[in-house]
């Protein structure tokens, strides 16, 4: 095909994905001369094209547009929505000639009389004679200079000009814009080229943007070389790292901040306004609303929210799909809504905004919502669940039905949804490239769809682990956190039925051992300690067991070997900083390849469906448990080390206190209740629950009558003087509770628990550590926890007050900080502490967050603060002060 | 390529000598378990010397590992294990022949790599009836030379290795 006719293709293809979108808003407001003027300039370049080119059957049925159009603008005929579906029609054949026109190189013979007879006819519902659109020319040209071509030249005579329109096409691969476009109509999704807006603003009088079209293959290959320039360049940085005072350290940097410069560069001719993504969505809507006999208003904002092309195009399916879902099942017909007190006129929102390296995508409409029966209903006649499974399952489980293959709640499949493309696939395209799909519904008044997708597939943060020697790759937006398993101090592993399964707060994660799941060979995974990268995808969270956790890096994702694509756990391949090639792992295909994914949501609570890390800074996961009085009592979870059911025969008495034989020593219990004897129920061994707290060797258990439930909850103590042992009382679960004083039990079972590791320890001054945290019930509970450690403890409530004991001159060794706290917040506060002037500013200042993933500790760590920890992780708490200690 | 021979040793076909050296080729012969294979100059990309590998589990056993070539990830086949012989005693001292296949490049361990050869393409005979089914179907003919039988390898059946997920 010569290159006149591939160009004309291209163009004429743009222009009328504009003419799309614009008609449909012609539609809605038929009087702006603005707009029309705009379209009839649009469909007069692709008629004036044609007749350039010598394609008669198309410039025939552009003419035939064109003059219903010269029409309209001239006052003759008014918009209908009968004349713009007649011109969308017309707009329709020129698609289907044009595509014809792609495939074979010359114009499809064919007949269009119909077509253009009811265009004639159209054009000439008014007595005057149908009007050659030249004359109308003159209007048309002194406030558009772009058109101002001899209407139709004779061929080959412009052979200079490539563009037979001399257009000035200011974007590579979109749409012009219009040159006059009022500022009121921008609010309804303008075709946003991608990089031309700002040129074409400042060089508007010039009537030409300094651009040039350049194929996507070429900024495809150029994007390729720059990743492996960056890799290249990592590469040479680990090289040199170690030689600081080499002479290649300076031009190093500068090739540095270039390449950082150039990658960036090139990412942004990849961008593109997801805006491009939608334009066909109100021609879309627009057409779903006349056949379903709904009226339906599209609202999109955010359109000029940029992403790499390669993701736009892999979301534009999915979001298509999703936006008609919307129109065809969400929205009711107009009398529906009426009956439920609502608007005619549906909604569906589009709206996409940056977070991060991410964009959020929201799909929503005010339509009837999706009904949990329904879905109940449909899951349990596909079979997909028991009648008891779907009665103990969550809202949000029910609605994860939603995305199972074959599965559509509408009653009868119309003929615009049901077109064997269901919302799996759309969950599937989307995690596919890293992203996300999560769904809420209020019946009666509507769904939201929210997605999250990765700006760029080329270059990705990666969190390096090993596994039996060997590193892989986990993509950093599927890790949650980091957690220790096994040991004397990780998290304790379960086991149902022989599969593992980790006890994190409230929570039971499946475990999926990397090195089985690989067939990799080394010791078992259950004898040692290990690290757990929490991972999460879509709303199932799992732990996958690893040896080792190195960095985050940068990686640039390739495909794996076609021999290898069908082993679902590899997402793709990379070369790290020290030239290595390592494997990404795929959390979606390992989750896929050992679990069931129906069941997805089994070990989660319905209260807290927003995901791990978002805890508010004050609420805690709390063991609510009963003893001696009626009165619930709670004590904080991280301090309890695990529940035990232990039989009263086996409590013997030595010294005066109760023990037991647990784990071949002898663990100290106490009762709450003073009255308690064990086996004093004649002949009735009963088995009695107990609390265990333990730490390092030392071990204790709390007697209590009954277990009540696990909650997680903003806790404010209020100090009450129920006696030894309690912090104080808070409301819990609606309830009066008292909240145990863990530390005064440890001292009780063990008076030298204050002192564990016995001389070594004592021989130690005790360091001195500033606690500072808003949350009286926190201070509470990590003042024992410190205490235990062998630091002297001083806490206070606000940073500034801890900045004042500063200035009186206290001395402390090691600070512990909140983060989120009114007024100052820990980053304020750290950025304080190193301050020139303070004489603080060499002690080690711990943040503590109930935010801790590694994006978390990269802040914190530029923030000033020396280590940082997850509140609700003791151990890492104590580990980080271990080491601290160790640097002292 | 980083494979340049010196003068290539036109060997004579005993029972052809006198084809014109355009119906020649030139194959760059190497040792599998004392067997030679030949593998057509134009094919082969680079020769490397013994590499890191980085092992890839759950991978077909003929495939030992991944390893980085100048920014491009090279999948690496053991040619032992593709031929169904038992593994190299030394299989960290083989030797890598770069090919390319569908776009994609694959290294090929081997024991040796020896000369680059020029063969008469008239002196190539078929593959005899009782060859094992798997080397048939790699094997594109068979030259006889003074010392030796040269088996030269179709690439692309070579590299068409069945996707087999292991549980």
């Amino acid at each position: 095909m010569d290159d006149l006719l591939s160009e004309f293709l291209t163009e004429t293809a743009e222009n009328l994905a504009v003419l799309d979108v614009e008609l449909v808003r012609l539609e809605q407001t038929p009087d702006d001369p603005a707009l029309l003027g705009n379209i009839f300039r649009l469909v007069h370049t692709i008629k004036g094209t044609c007749g350039f080119l010598g394609l008669p059957r198309l410039e025939a049925v552009a003419h035939a547009g064109e003059n219903v159009l010269g029409r309209i603008r001239d006052g003759a005929l008014t918009v209908t929505p009968d004349t713009v579906t007649l011109v969308l029609t017309c707009l329709d054949t020129i698609k289907e000639i044009l595509d014809e026109l792609a495939a074979s190189g010359a114009e499809p013979a064919g007949d269009d009389s119909d077509l253009l007879a009811m265009l004639a006819a159209c054009a000439s519902g008014e007595p005057m004679p149908a009007a050659q659109p030249e004359p109308d020319f003159g209007e048309v040209a002194p406030d558009d200079p772009e058109i101002d071509f001899t209407p139709v030249p004779a061929k080959g005579a412009v052979f200079e000009s490539p563009k037979p329109t001399a257009r000035p096409v200011p974007a590579p691969a979109a749409a012009p814009p219009p040159p006059h476009r009022p500022a009121a109509t921008r609010e309804l999704a303008p075709p946003h080229p991608p990089l031309a807006d700002d040129h074409h603003e400042a060089h508007e009088p010039l009537g030409a943007a300094p651009s040039v079209r350049v194929n996507v293959d070429l900024l495809d290959s150029l994007m390729t070389m720059v990743s492996e320039l960056v890799l290249t360049r990592n590469q040479v940085m680990q090289i040199l790292r170690h030689e600081r005072d080499s002479v290649f350290a300076e031009p190093l940097q500068r090739l540095n901040h270039i390449t950082s410069e150039l990658q960036e560069r090139v990412m942004k001719t990849r961008m593109q306004p997801i805006g491009n993504a939608w334009t066909k969505l109100p021609r879309l809507i627009r057409d779903l609303g006349h056949e379903l006999g709904k009226v339906i208003a599209l609202e999109m904002t955010g359109e000029d929210t940029e992403l790499d092309r390669q993701v736009l195009e892999l979301i534009r399916d999915p979001l298509t799909h999703m936006v008609r879902n919307a129109a065809d099942h969400g929205i009711e017909p107009p009398h529906e809504r009426r009956a439920a007190g609502k608007s005619e006129v549906g909604r569906v929102r589009l709206r996409a905004s940056q977070e991060g390296g991410h964009i959020i995508i929201q799909i929503s409409d005010d339509g009837r919502g999706l009904s949990l029966a329904a879905i109940r209903a449909k899951a349990l006649a596909l079979g997909l669940a028991g009648e008891a499974d779907l009665a103990a399952m969550s809202e949000q489980q029910v609605l994860q039905f939603v995305f199972q293959p074959g599965f559509s709640t509408s009653r009868e499949v119309s003929t615009v949804s049901g077109r064997g493309v269901g919302m799996d696939v759309v969950r599937t395209n989307i995690e596919k490239i890293g992203g996300t799909v999560e769904m809420a519904t209020t019946n009666g008044r509507g769904s939201t769809f929210t997605l999250k997708i990765p700006l760029t597939l080329a270059i990705a943060n990666a969190l390096i682990v090993d596994c039996a020697g060997e590193r892989f790759a986990i993509p950093q937006i599927n890790v949650v956190e980091l957690v220790r398993t096994g040991g004397p101090v990780g998290h304790p592993v379960d086991r149902i039925n022989d599969i593992p399964v980790l006890r994190l707060r409230d929570r039971l994660l499946p475990l999926v051992s990397l090195r089985r799941l690989l067939h990799l060979d080394g010791s078992d995974d259950d004898a040692a300690s290990q690290l757990v990268v929490i991972t999460q995808v879509g709303t199932y969270i799992y732990g996958l067991l690893v040896d080792q956790v190195f960095d985050t890096e940068e990686i640039v994702v390739k495909p794996v070997a076609p021999i290898l694509r069908d082993i679902d756990v590899y997402s793709g391949n990379t070369i790290l900083g020290d030239g290595s090639v390592v494997l990404i792992l795929d959390p979606n295909g390992i989750a896929a390849t050992t679990g069931d994914l129906s069941v997805v949501e089994t070990v989660r609570s319905p209260a807290d469906a927003d995901g791990i890390a978002i805890d508010d800074g004050d609420s805690a996961a709390l063991l609510l448990f009963r003893a001696g009085t009626r009165t619930p009592k709670a004590v904080p979870l991280v301090l309890v080390a695990r529940l035990e059911e232990i039989a009263e025969s086996t409590i013997e008495v030595t010294n005066g206190r109760y023990v037991v034989q647990y784990h071949d020593r002898l663990m100290p219990l106490i009762s709450l209740d003073p009255s308690f004897v064990p086996g004093s129920e004649a002949g009735e061994d009963r088995r009695r629950p107990v609390v265990v707290f333990a730490d390092g060797a030392h071990a204790m258990g709390l007697i209590v009558d009954d277990i009540v439930d696990i909650v997680e909850e903003p806790v404010h103590v209020e100090p009450t003087g129920s006696g030894p042992g309690i912090l104080g009382s808070a409301i819990i679960c609606g309830r009066t509770t008292e909240v145990i004083d863990a530390g005064y039990f440890l001292t009780q079972a063990n008076p030298d628990w204050f002192h564990a590791d016995g001389e070594a320890q004592a021989a130690l001054p005790r360091e001195r550590v500033l606690l500072v945290d808003d949350s009286a019930f926190f201070r509470s509970m990590l003042t024992p926890i410190l205490a235990v450690s062998g630091f002297t403890v001083t806490a206070v409530d606000d940073p500034a007050k801890a900045l004042r004991l500063c200035q009186q001159g206290e001395q402390f060794d090691v600070i512990i900080s909140d983060i989120e706290m009114p007024g100052m917040d820990g980053f304020e506060f750290a950025a304080a502490l190193r301050n020139r002037d303070c004489p603080w500013r060499h002690l080690p200042v711990i943040a503590l967050s109930s935010h801790a993933t590694p994006t978390d500790l990269d802040r914190g760590r530029r923030a000033g603060f020396t280590d940082y920890v997850a509140k609700s992780d003791r151990h890492a708490l104590q580990a980080a002060l271990a080491e601290f200690r160790g640097a002292a | 390529m980083n494979y340049t021979a010196s003068a290539p040793a036109v060997r004579r076909h005993p029972a052809r000598g006198g084809e014109p050296p355009d119906h020649a080729a030139e194959f760059v012969t190497m040792t599998v378990a004392d067997q030679a294979f030949g593998i057509l100059v134009g094919q082969v990309h680079d020769v490397l010397s013994p590499q890191r590998l980085t092992r890839i589990p759950l991978a077909p056993p003929e495939v030992a590992g991944s390893l980085n070539l100048r920014g491009r990830i090279v999948t690496a086949i053991d040619m032992r294990r593709r031929l169904g012989l038992e593994p190299s005693p030394a299989a960290a001292h083989q030797m890598s022949i770069v090919v390319d296949h569908a776009g994609e490049p694959y290294s090929l361990l081997v024991d040796a790599v020896g000369d680059v050869i020029r063969l008469p393409l008239a002196g190539l005979e078929p593959n005899p009836a009782t060859l094992s089914r798997r080397w048939r179907d790699v094997s594109a003919g068979i030259y006889r030379l003074d010392q030796a039988l040269l088996v030269v390898l179709d690439v692309a059946n070579l590299l068409n290795i069945s996707t087999r997920v292991a549980a």
